[in-house]
């Protein structure tokens, strides 16, 4: 039985890996003894599948990863279902500050992995170095802009290429106690964008603050949609409680 | 008060910045109070090295544990990060509530190498604290250090206002108890001076400015007290049974990766093997078993807390604590985690290593194994007291093939005295043999032989003589290397013998080396233990400009009569017992295991009125010095049973102060 969960990843934390997370996982469930299957082979590990990574350093109330629980789909009975629902009460207390479970849902088998299903990701953006006006319109030239090619290492190569079609919205421009916020939708696919190329295309003078995953997305017959929805009020709670 | 907000903005740009974070399940968060005394401990190496150093965590709980103290922790921040430090004007900080160190009573140093020692001063200095012990006044903390290394801590007595000798478990509150005191008494002019000579009375407590010392041409000819409430010989402190102290109860969980990161439980303290080269068996006498009862909770709560799928048993020699077979058993069988927790036995000897250690082990998910021969030939063996014979190595080798494990590391010292290249010829035909019998069972078996330079140190056999230069080292190394060129199937790996060198130095130094590892220290040479930051010139340059030279401190023979920089120290051993064992060592003659058989008056249990706690009466596998000389009388040791302790429940046998009826 596959088990789809929403966790965060806010405050002192968030200085670590991507690895570190996964190692965090792998701890908790055997912490609280859920029933995770195993590999076969001389070094069993825990079946945990993870989504896209978020870099070192970033935050985020919108990530997810998957886990195989060694009970039948259907719960034939021999073995008690665990409690879906309870899953983020049970495990967030074995989770470090700011990993928090936020929801949790079984997915039928056949759901395409996270990786292959994300194609776009919400972020929450905090820069120094210019006002909210600069960054607007920062924003309206490359949203205006046709082509905007960048060029980037990608695995130790230098690659040029358009990064335009991997802006898909940049909006609500604010100002920050030391310069502004501004939320932008970008395309995971088929490389992805990070955050830092997207501040260089914006304006190579902006330095990054405070970068927040507030949503990763899915398409559905053209609509977008979350893995794992949430309501708006819990986010921001989670967020509280990290700071 | 915190420095996380100025803190915060430097993570971004360094490299690994979960080293400074903190939020380690099991970490504190303690409430300071102009009434407690504030602890900071600090390990002189990185995060990854030092998080798990289970001394610092067990002072750090029972420290947090008592209510006139707290106690946060410290790493040495790597270039990037000391860089944006200085640069900001930060100080070095604790990663619990990320205080300034300039905030604690007393900062302490885990000193587990010499290496470390250029470190120590560095974090020190970005304490804001003097480097000089003399410098500091009345709002300084205190600067003080414990671990192995602090048996010869003259090389550091500039630096430490404060050193602790032996287990650290009761010590530390009796200073507690002295700076509590201190604290909420006025400070003035003197009343630094007056602290420090409190703690000097402590046992167990050395404060190097207490000591007077005195050279004549180039030789040490006495270190003596200044006052005289000031003991003229400091003893070590040692505690009487383990299972008084089941820490860490909470051990250190941390959110990035570092070495050794498994749950760690130490199974016994102490070692009497008495292999000569061994400092860590010669210091830390008599042997102490915890009970097999409570390793077994330790174990089940430890991997149930922490989540982790391994666990290490830890001691100086794992293989001969009394339990280990069942206790292993106990682990991997244990049927909410089938099959998935690993036992690491991370210090193993081969006679004791059997098919049912290495059955057990199996089950579990295999761990890598290594096995210290410490030597090729069965004479120099005997020169080392590690009596472990050829075909007790192979028994072990061939077990672990025969369970499933297809390579093994073997460890090996070259420079031993006496050695010949035939002795280290040697270790290459052993190596062999082990791949030999590795091909009965698997297609590709594979060895990795990994020798170090031999650093005689002080309280062992060896600490007269005179270390193997580098170049000797090096012609060892090419000669082992040159006769393993050929062998498929055995990797070599060498320790550097310019490390070697360096260790040397400050293994059995004295007091005049001060000014040399400040030196080294001004000049950027940090991180010593990091290969691609070691550098011998520093340290070489650095003697030279003080007068003072290798041939002096390494590689010369010391005499008998000498006055070596540590006398005024105590281990607990008599220094004629040692220099016994040192004539029995050219003699090639071995010494049996005192915790099966008689009492040959060490002077480290009658000094302390201490004896074995060992629950086993009889020796494991291969006899009490692995060659089965003793094997006979194993039934007939004469060890006193005595009866359940009340507060464990557990039945122990102590091999009591012996008359020997052999």
């Amino acid at each position: 039985m596959r088990i789809r969960m929403r966790f965060t990843k806010l405050g002192k934390v968030r200085f670590t890996s991507h690895r570190d997370v996964a190692r965090m996982w792998e701890r908790a469930v055997r912490r609280v003894g859920l029933p995770v299957s195993y590999s076969e082979g001389f070094s069993p590990r825990a079946k945990l599948h993870f989504g896209l990574a978020l870099s070192t350093g970033h935050e985020s109330t919108a990530e997810y990863l998957d886990l195989d629980l060694d009970v039948p789909e259907d719960d034939g009975g021999s073995r008690p279902s665990p409690h879906v629902a309870a899953l983020p009460a049970l495990l967030t207390p074995a989770l470090p500050v700011g990993v928090d479970a936020m929801a949790a849902a079984a997915v039928p088998s056949g759901t395409p992995s996270l990786q292959q299903a994300v194609t776009s990701c919400t972020w929450r953006i905090s820069v120094s170095g210019a006002e909210p006006p600069e960054i607007a319109s920062a924003i309206g030239r490359a949203m205006a802009a046709q082509t905007l090619m960048l060029t980037r290492t990608r695995k130790s190569t230098e690659v040029t290429d358009d990064v335009r079609p991997y802006l898909l919205d940049l909006t609500a421009v604010a100002p920050t106690d030391t310069g502004t916020e501004f939320v932008a939708h970008l395309a995971t696919q088929p490389r992805g964008l990070r955050i830092s190329e997207l501040l260089t295309v914006l304006d190579g003078g902006l330095i990054e603050d405070r970068v927040v995953r507030t949503h990763q997305w899915t398409l559905h017959d053209g609509a977008r949609r979350e893995p794992l929805p949430l309501d708006a009020t819990s986010a921001s709670h989670a967020e509280k409680r990290a700071s | 008060m915190t420095l996380w907000p100025q803190l915060e903005p430097l993570l971004a740009k360094v490299q690994k910045p979960a080293r400074y974070i903190g939020c380690e399940d099991g970490s504190q968060t303690p409430e300071h109070h102009r009434s407690k005394v504030a602890w900071l401990l600090a390990y002189p190496d990185t995060y990854e090295i030092g998080l798990p150093n289970q001394g610092l965590q067990i002072l750090y709980e029972i420290l947090n544990e008592r209510t006139d103290a707290v106690a946060e922790r410290t790493y040495a921040p790597w270039f990037d990060m000391e860089a944006l430090l200085r640069q900001h004007g930060l100080p070095l900080f604790s990663v619990d509530t990320h205080r300034s160190a300039s905030d604690f009573d007393v900062l302490a140093f885990n000193l587990s190498a010499e290496l470390v020692y250029t470190n120590v001063l560095n974090m020190i200095d970005l304490a804001g604290i003097p480097v000089r012990a003399a410098e500091r006044g009345l709002r300084h903390p205190l600067v003080g250090a414990g671990g192995h290394c602090t048996y010869n801590p003259e090389p550091l007595a500039d630096f430490l206002d404060f050193v602790v000798l032996g287990d650290g478990e009761e010590v530390v509150s009796d200073i507690t108890e002295v700076l509590v005191a201190w604290k909420s008494a006025d400070r003035h002019a003197g009343s630094r001076e007056q602290v420090l000579r409190t703690l000097a009375s402590l046992p167990g407590v050395y404060v190097p400015s207490m000591y007077d010392v005195d050279y004549e041409a180039d030789r040490l000819i006495s270190v003596a007290p200044r006052f005289v409430d000031v003991p003229a010989q400091v003893e070590k402190r040692t505690i009487s049974d383990l299972a008084d102290w089941p820490y860490p109860k909470h051990q250190l969980v941390p959110l990035t990766e570092v070495v050794h990161d498994r749950l760690n439980v130490e199974v016994f303290r102490g070692c009497t093997r008495g292999c000569r080269f061994c400092q860590a068996g010669m210091i830390t006498r008599p042997v102490r078993e915890r009970p097999a009862e409570q390793v077994r909770s330790m174990v089940q709560d430890g991997l149930r807390r922490t989540g982790y799928d391994e666990v290490a048993l830890t001691s100086l020699s794992t293989a001969d604590f009394s339990g280990i077979e069942s206790v292993v058993a106990s682990t991997v069988d244990d049927a909410s985690t089938p099959g998935r927790v690993s036992v690491s036995l991370p210090s193993l000897r081969v006679d004791a290593f059997t098919v049912g250690i290495a059955g057990e082990l199996q089950k579990g998910r295999r761990t890598g194994l290594t096995f210290a021969p410490e030597a090729g030939t069965w004479r120099m063996r005997q020169v080392i007291n590690k009596l472990i014979g050829e075909d007790d190595l192979y028994g072990a080798v061939h077990s672990a093939y025969s369970q499933g494990w297809r390579r093994m590391k073997l460890y090996f010292l070259t420079g031993l005295p006496t050695e010949t290249d035939e002795d280290t010829r040697a270790i290459a035909a052993l190596a062999r043999r082990c791949v030999e019998i590795g091909r009965e069972f698997h297609k590709n078996p594979s060895i990795t032989v990994s020798v170090g330079g031999f650093v005689p140190k002080p309280f062992t056999p060896f600490q007269w003589f005179g270390q193997n230069t580098r170049e000797e080292l090096s012609r060892k190394m090419y000669l082992l290397r040159d006769e393993l060129r050929r062998d498929r199937g055995v990797q070599f790996k060498w320790h550097d013998p310019k490390a070697t060198v360096v260790e040397g130095i400050a293994s059995r130094g004295d007091r005049r080396l001060g000014p040399v590892i400040e030196d080294v220290w001004r000049n950027g040479g940090t991180f010593q233990e990091w290969s691609e930051f070691f550098d011998l010139e520093l340290w070489t340059e650095a003697l030279q400009r003080h007068g003072l030279s290798l041939e002096q401190y390494v590689y010369r023979h010391r005499t008998e009569d000498e006055i070596l920089p540590w006398d005024h120290i105590s281990a607990g051993l008599h220094k004629d017992f040692l220099w016994q064992d040192w004539r029995d060592a050219l003699a090639e003659v071995g010494l049996e295991d005192c915790r099966w058989t008689p009492c040959y008056d060490c002077g480290a249990c009658t000094g302390y009125s201490v004896e074995h706690v060992v629950a086993s009466a009889v020796p494991p596998a291969g006899g009490s010095q692995g060659t089965g000389q003793d094997r006979a009388k194993a039934g007939e040791v004469p060890v006193q049973l005595l009866p359940a302790r009340a507060t464990t429940g557990a039945s122990m046998a102590r091999a009591a102060a012996r008359s020997a009826p052999l």
